[in-house]
């Protein structure tokens, strides 16, 4: 029964992100931009672009989901719904855990899709690459479950948009540097693979104690 | 939980007498009224602990070998960046009081540490880069301290932005809470892998940690660091006291405001 409700809200989260594609679209064309600009600005050094590209990888996902976080409750919140999600049957934590998943299937999943066009453009080879994708599927979880906590935190400020990012990406740093550790291979003998396990551990734990502070905040915003 | 509530009249004797000595140092009218009286001690206590230690600092120890005179920026560089996380677990703490009793005096305490904490940090971070330029021959270095130093500056200032972005307070204390907790864990999780980055790109080359500390080194660190720890005091008093000033004077607005409303629709 609860599951059922569980699975329900990511079915329902997921089917309005794919009615509303644009949005989505928005999202990843932004995030192949960030891709695209970086050679404008540092040139178009093929053996430069290959050392950056992992950053910048990882700092255009890091501002497109600081632009998707500001959508996370906004609608469920002028719409009413977070209202009635606050008196279903399973509890506030539990459905702000399933947001959270379907706010991973749907803004970042398209943008892991879209890393080869811009693994490409900035001449990452093979490994790199491969090694971009495991750390970007590892280390995103976190990156979304700091967001949703912003997010739930600014729900009710017409202007939250701008602060939740302000206040998210101090907290984000930890993301950012196990997330390119894990993909510099010459950081160091095993070093990767402790930045990976580092990242795995930072993604678990956001993501079982970020819905907790999530709920904690929509219930005290809504008192 | 407990939901404080503040009595109607606090002028009463009797309702004051009725609460128990924790509430009745922390309601507000009682707050205004005993703080009152030590805010000239402590400014006292302050300047004359300031007075102690910078004569110290200036006067009365010695130069160190290598550094010469710019060792002389630590008895004002350590003390801030002391208080840069002794405020936050100051608000940390008020962040606890807020989400678990409910009691305004904790969102007044952590509204106001914010900016002082912001401060502080700043100018840990600002008397950290005129002393590393000359001991370590640049402003800014991507240090473990500095960097995490930084990042706290950095969530100071977000937390400052977010209070001033609610018309409700009440709301925004708790909301701003559950905030300041969740930073609270992080810190550490921030300074742990700052550490891990900055070890993984460049060994460090020269650490404060090197320094033996003799006595007269010592001993006017401590007083400086006393010295702020009180300033610290006094200034989150004294702003504690303007917010519940300011707080009451919003208040009193808002009653004539909405009498003479009612009176306009009445006649």
């Amino acid at each position: 029964m609860s599951f059922r409700a569980f699975t329900a809200i990511i079915k329902r989260d997921v089917k309005m992100a794919m009615r509303s594609f644009g949005d989505g679209l928005t999202l990843v064309l932004f995030f192949i931009m960030i891709g695209v600009i970086i050679p404008f600005a540092v040139g178009p050094n093929k053996v430069l672009l290959a050392t950056i590209a992992p950053g910048v990888v990882w700092m255009a996902a890091f501002l497109s989901s600081l632009l998707a976080i500001d959508r996370f409750f906004r609608a469920d919140f002028e719409d009413g719904s977070l209202l009635a999600m606050r008196h279903a049957s399973i509890s506030l934590s539990t459905i702000a855990f399933a947001k959270l998943i379907a706010l991973w299937l749907t803004t970042i999943l398209p943008l892991i899709f879209a890393t080869p066009m811009l693994a490409m453009m900035l001449n990452m080879d093979y490994e790199l690459f491969f090694r971009t994708i495991l750390s970007l599927l590892v280390g995103t979880p976190a990156l979304i479950a700091f967001g949703g906590i912003g997010a739930a935190i600014t729900v009710s400020l017409k202007r939250g948009g701008l602060i939740a990012p302000v206040l998210i990406l101090p907290l984000s740093i930890p993301i950012l540097i196990f997330g390119i550790s894990a993909i510099k291979t010459n950081a160091g003998v095993g070093v990767e693979n402790t930045a990976v396990l580092f990242l795995l551990g930072i993604s678990m734990l956001a993501m079982v104690f970020a819905p907790f502070a999530i709920a904690l905040a929509l219930k005290l915003d809504q008192e | 939980m407990k939901k404080y509530s503040p009595p109607k009249n606090i002028n009463k004797s009797q309702t004051v007498k009725e609460m128990n000595w924790f509430d009745k140092l922390a309601h507000p009218g009682q707050f205004l009224k005993w703080s009152k009286y030590l805010i000239l001690p402590l400014s006292l206590i302050t300047i004359a602990l300031f007075g102690i230690g910078l004569w110290f600092a200036f006067f009365n120890s010695p130069e160190d070998y290598q550094m010469g005179d710019t060792v002389r920026i630590m008895y004002i560089h350590v003390p801030n960046a002391w208080l840069s996380q002794f405020v936050y677990m100051a608000m940390a703490v008020s962040a606890i009081g807020t989400l678990v009793w409910r009691h305004p005096m904790a969102d007044v305490s952590m509204k106001v540490a914010a900016p002082l904490g912001a401060a502080f940090t700043a100018l840990a971070l600002f008397t950290g880069s005129l002393w590393g330029r000359p001991t370590w021959g640049t402003y800014w270095e991507w240090d473990g301290r500095m960097t995490a130093t930084l990042i706290l500056l950095f969530m100071y200032l977000g937390l400052v932005a977010l209070w001033r972005s609610f018309d409700d307070q009440l709301r925004a204390a708790k909301l701003i809470a559950v905030l300041t907790l969740v930073g609270a864990i992080n810190i550490p999780i921030i300074k742990f892998s700052v550490d891990w980055w900055n070890t993984l790109h460049q060994p460090s080359i020269i650490s404060a940690e090197g320094l033996s500390m003799p006595a007269s080194i010592y001993t006017p660190l401590l007083v400086m660091m006393l010295a702020f720890t009180f300033l610290f005091v006094t200034l989150h008093l004294v702003g504690m006291r303007t917010e519940i000033l300011k707080r009451k004077a919003d208040a009193l607005i808002r009653k004539s405001v909405s009498q003479t409303g009612n009176k306009g629709v009445g006649k």
